[in-house]
């Protein structure tokens, strides 16, 4: 068994312990743990198939951000969790069901019968020197320029509805002047009629 | 030496797992949004091991843009799920029946 | 307005719908005398107009022309138009005149009623489409006469429609009509689609044609088809003219106010199925079965309803069964091909009968609206004009040598006499059995009315009197011609006055037979005094004197020995019990289904209901889809994924 088959079988049972413990755990913030560390063994398996930067950038945004932000959230709100748990396995025997026929049949889509080593043949290291990172810069700023601004895009309206969502709405201290224009005398002030009353009457 | 289909079958039971999550966590919300991001990384998984099987970058830059993507789709969740939080005290999915016919 | 012409024709229709359009929808402007002076004016007019076309018709003037199309479609045309002809032109005066005694005897009769103006409007109206009947020179003009007056005596029956026993007897009047009108409807639709036209003289002409053929009502049975036909159009006269087993409605008719009884239900109207036969005698001469079938049933009127006239209490229903066993004698004379006698015992008939029943109306009128016979008697000191010109309507009835009924009645009892056909001989066994029935129930009901003690309270200050002029005078005038009418019998049953209208086949020519032996009027009363009929009549009367003039304990004794009997006359053979048992009743039973099964379950419930529940059903099952809960969708997006990810495996 060679270091990279080591490597791999390791951190692919790393990978599927994690998610199996994002699953089943009832505290969403250890499932937020075991999801980083899901992410964590996977950055380490993209490594294993030379693509460094894009390792780099799920551990650097995806741990670093989003799932900080997954445990920001988790901690802030004060969730009840109990109600959350009711059913846990009322649909559980349905979802393993479900879940087993998926599985078989997409190994026996994705097994070695077709894409086995002897189909498609692993392919050869990259020499000294080359850049991934480079590599994906080349790609993405020449050919994928476009849909990349479009990301961009994506991203800032991302912030802004964020941020739009989460505003409370706080009353305007500032001073409108259209709206002190347009007063009327009707919008302020209002004639009361009133029976005239003694002075005893008033006291007593 | 690693077989393509070694990738691929950690991805599928990667996916698998996200999915039985889904049927498992119906009421949580946060670990349903969570188990989207398994599911995401399963196919990111299988995108980067296809681009490297078959010499060709362009599925990382697929993967690039879904990470763009999942990352934006994660805030936005987030942001909805503080607010449905704050309005209605619960994330239980099973309250969530306002559009209930 | 020296010859036929269409203003003169259209004026006699028209003139009483003008009268009936003033009295009926401006009654109340123009008050009682002026809707009554409308409807007499335009009815005195349509008479007198009247017999001047029957002048020039006997003068040897025809007419047959179309007035108006009212609609062409293909090959069909419906039209109005008019045929005048001598039988035309009889019934014309017979109607005009008996209608116009009737208008001026309903100024008496009715003057203090609340409907005084509707009833005016609708006698006009009925004399309006009497005309248009009888004045048609196609089916769908006969047809429209033919309803027109179905539903003015609907209108009529049920014109004090507060009581409720007239409504029910104006109902029943129209539904029994109705049954009637169909196989009528039938018939002219036989004669369209066999001819392919409705108009009389091409009809005719296509008589021998329509003869030769024959069709199959039922699988294996081969039917002539010109005896079809002329069933058909039979069981439509059979309605109208109140023969067994459609007869139900005339006596409950009777509900009606008196003039009506007197116009509609004994003279005229009813007497449109005999006129509706006779017009086709060119077709009936065909159809030796129809003819058969037109006897026997005519026959059985004849004696059964006489039978019933025997045990009646109310005065106005007593003449109402001589009625039916009159029709019964006419449709007889139809069936023996005696149409003329048929026709002239109609015209008798209309009179005698219309002074009969305005008679009883003046009674009533002098009773207080009391009619019941046991009731009633001595009125003979009381109203004498009543009482002779009512003694001249019963002897003309029985027949009594000399008056109207006579000739005609002998002429139709010697015609089935001559008869060969099938069921003559039941039917001339019926027709003298009924001349006793009728002289004895005639016998009976004048002399509880006019003689014997007054059975009415004499000492209150109420006691009858002599009606007024306006209904006098008409009962005067309808005596003269209850007298003197027999002695057209030379022209019209054995000379040649309807050569022109009725067609008799010379092996059916009874009349022609009887004919032979005709030495002029007087001759035939002398006859007349030494035969069967006149002796049975003369018995019946006997009778009549000995058990309720001598021996008034009798009839009770009678009854009760006869109880059985007595039960089935007074439940008039069954013919109501059964029709309410079984039509009614079923008609009920069927519209109980048809409301809860084909209304309640299968529109509202299948249907209406059914879309509804069917949408809310599917509902159901749609909603269990679309929960509104997020894990459901994500289930349903797995479920897909599964079968999408199985359709590619395997």
């Amino acid at each position: 068994m060679s270091v990279e088959q080591i490597i791999f079988y390791g951190f692919a049972a790393i990978l599927l312990f994690a998610a199996t413990m994002v699953v089943v755990v009832r505290n969403p913030v250890r499932a937020a743990l075991f999801l980083i560390l899901a992410f964590f063994t996977s950055a380490g398996i993209w490594l294993l198939l030379e693509a460094e930067f894009l390792a780099l950038t799920l551990v650097l945004v995806y741990v670093g951000a989003v799932m900080v932000l997954f445990l920001f959230v988790v901690m802030m709100l004060d969730i009840d969790l109990t109600p959350l748990q009711e059913g846990f396995t009322k649909y559980l025997s349905l979802g393993i069901v479900v879940v087993a026929l998926i599985t078989v049949e997409m190994i026996a889509v994705l097994g070695s019968a077709h894409f086995g080593l002897d189909i498609v043949a692993a392919p050869v290291p990259h020499p000294d020197g080359y850049s991934n990172t480079k590599e994906i810069g080349l790609l993405l700023y020449t050919v994928y320029v476009y849909p990349f601004e479009i990301a961009s895009v994506i991203l800032t309206v991302a912030i802004v509805a964020a941020i739009t969502l989460t505003l409370r709405k706080k009353k305007s201290k500032s001073q409108n002047v259209g709206e002190q224009v347009k007063v009327r005398r009707e919008d302020r002030v209002r004639l009361i009629k009133m029976e005239a009353v003694k002075k005893e009457e008033v006291e007593s | 030496m690693i077989a393509l289909s070694d990738f691929l079958i950690l991805g599928a039971l990667l996916f698998s797992l996200s999915v039985a999550g889904i049927f498992i966590n119906r009421k949580n919300i946060i670990i349903l949004l969570m188990c989207i991001e398994l599911m995401l990384l399963a196919v990111n998984l299988n995108f980067i091991a296809f681009s490297h099987y078959s010499g060709d970058i362009a599925g990382q830059i697929f993967v690039f843009f879904i990470l763009t993507v999942a990352a934006a789709e994660a805030a936005i969740g987030l942001a909805i799920l503080v607010v449905l939080f704050r309005n209605m005290h619960t994330i239980n999915v099973a309250d969530l029946n306002k559009l209930k016919g | 307005m020296e010859h036929l012409n269409q203003t003169l024709l259209l004026t006699i229709a028209l003139a009483p719908l003008v009268g009936s359009i003033i009295a009926g929808l401006f009654g109340k402007k123009v008050g009682k005398v002026w809707s009554h002076r409308a409807a007499i004016y335009g009815v005195g007019i349509s008479f007198v107009l009247s017999v001047w076309v029957l002048k020039l018709v006997i003068g040897g003037e025809t007419y047959n022309q179309q007035v108006y199309q009212w609609l062409q479609a293909g090959s069909l045309s419906l039209e109005v138009g008019f045929m005048i002809d001598s039988l035309t032109a009889m019934m014309m005066v017979v109607v005009t005149f008996v209608s116009l005694m009737v208008h001026i005897y309903t100024v008496g009769y009715m003057h203090d009623d609340d409907g005084y103006s509707r009833f005016f409007s609708y006698i006009s109206l009925f004399t309006f489409s009497m005309l248009m009947l009888v004045m048609a020179n196609n089916f769908m003009q006969l047809f429209f006469g033919w309803e027109a007056v179905g539903l003015v005596s609907y209108l009529l029956i049920g014109f004090w429609y507060k009581k409720p026993t007239a409504i029910y007897a104006n109902l029943k009047a129209f539904l029994v009509n109705r049954v009637g009108d169909f196989g009528f409807l039938l018939g002219i639709a036989g004669v369209l689609m066999y001819a392919g036209s409705l108009d009389y003289v091409e009809v005719f002409a296509q008589a021998p044609t329509i003869a030769a053929q024959s069709t199959e009502l039922f699988a294996g049975h081969s039917w002539s088809v010109m005896t079809v036909i002329c069933i058909l159009l039979f069981i439509g006269a059979m309605g109208k003219s109140a023969q067994v087993p459609l007869h139900v409605w005339l006596p409950d008719s009777m509900e009606g106010p008196t003039p009506i009884s007197a116009l509609i239900h004994a003279a005229t109207m009813v007497t449109a199925g005999i006129f509706m036969v006779t017009r086709m005698s060119p077709l009936f001469e065909f159809s030796e079965t129809a003819l058969s079938f037109v006897l026997v049933i005519g026959a059985i009127t004849a004696l059964f309803m006489g039978f019933l006239g025997l045990i009646q209490n109310d005065i106005k229903r007593v003449i109402a069964y001589s009625t039916l066993s009159q029709l019964g004698y006419m449709t007889v004379a139809l069936g023996a091909s005696a149409y003329a006698a048929g026709v002239f015992h109609l015209m008798t008939h209309a009179f005698f009968k219309a002074l009969l029943f305005l008679g009883a109306g003046s009674v009533i009128i002098a009773m207080h609206h009391e009619q019941d016979i046991r009731k009633m008697g001595g009125l003979k000191k009381y109203m004498p004009i009543t009482y002779w010109t009512a003694l001249i309507g019963t002897f003309a009835l029985i027949g009594f040598p000399g008056l109207a009924g006579f000739f005609s009645k002998d002429a139709i009892i010697e015609a089935v006499h001559a008869s060969e056909i099938a069921g003559s001989g039941f039917a001339y066994f019926a027709v003298l059995a009924g001349v006793f029935i009728t002289a004895l129930y005639s016998f009976r009901l004048f002399f509880l009315v006019f003689h014997g003690k007054e059975r009415f309270d004499t000492d209150s200050d109420h006691l009858p009197h002599e009606s007024p002029a306006v209904v006098t005078v008409p009962l005067i005038l309808l005596a003269i011609p209850s007298v003197v009418a027999g002695y057209f019998i030379a022209p019209m049953v054995f000379g040649d006055f309807f050569a022109g209208s009725i067609v008799v086949h010379h092996e059916h020519d009874v009349l022609a037979h009887v004919g032979e032996e005709f030495h002029g009027a007087f001759a035939f009363v002398l006859h007349g005094m030494t035969q069967l009929p006149f002796l049975l009549a003369m018995s019946g009367i006997a009778v009549a004197y000995f058990l309720y003039m001598i021996r008034p304990d009798i009839p009770a004794k009678l009854q009760h020995w006869f109880n059985w009997l007595y039960r089935v006359l007074d439940n008039k053979y069954g013919f109501d019990a059964f029709n309410e048992k079984v039509f009614a009743g079923g008609s009920r039973m069927i519209g109980n289904v048809l409301w809860k099964v084909g209304d309640e379950t299968l529109i509202d419930g299948a249907v209406v209901n059914g879309t509804a529940k069917t949408v809310g059903a599917v509902s159901k099952i749609v909603r269990k889809i679309q929960t509104g809960y997020l894990y459901t969708y994500a289930f349903a997006m797995i479920i897909g994924l599964w079968l999408l990810l199985t359709y590619f495996v395997v």
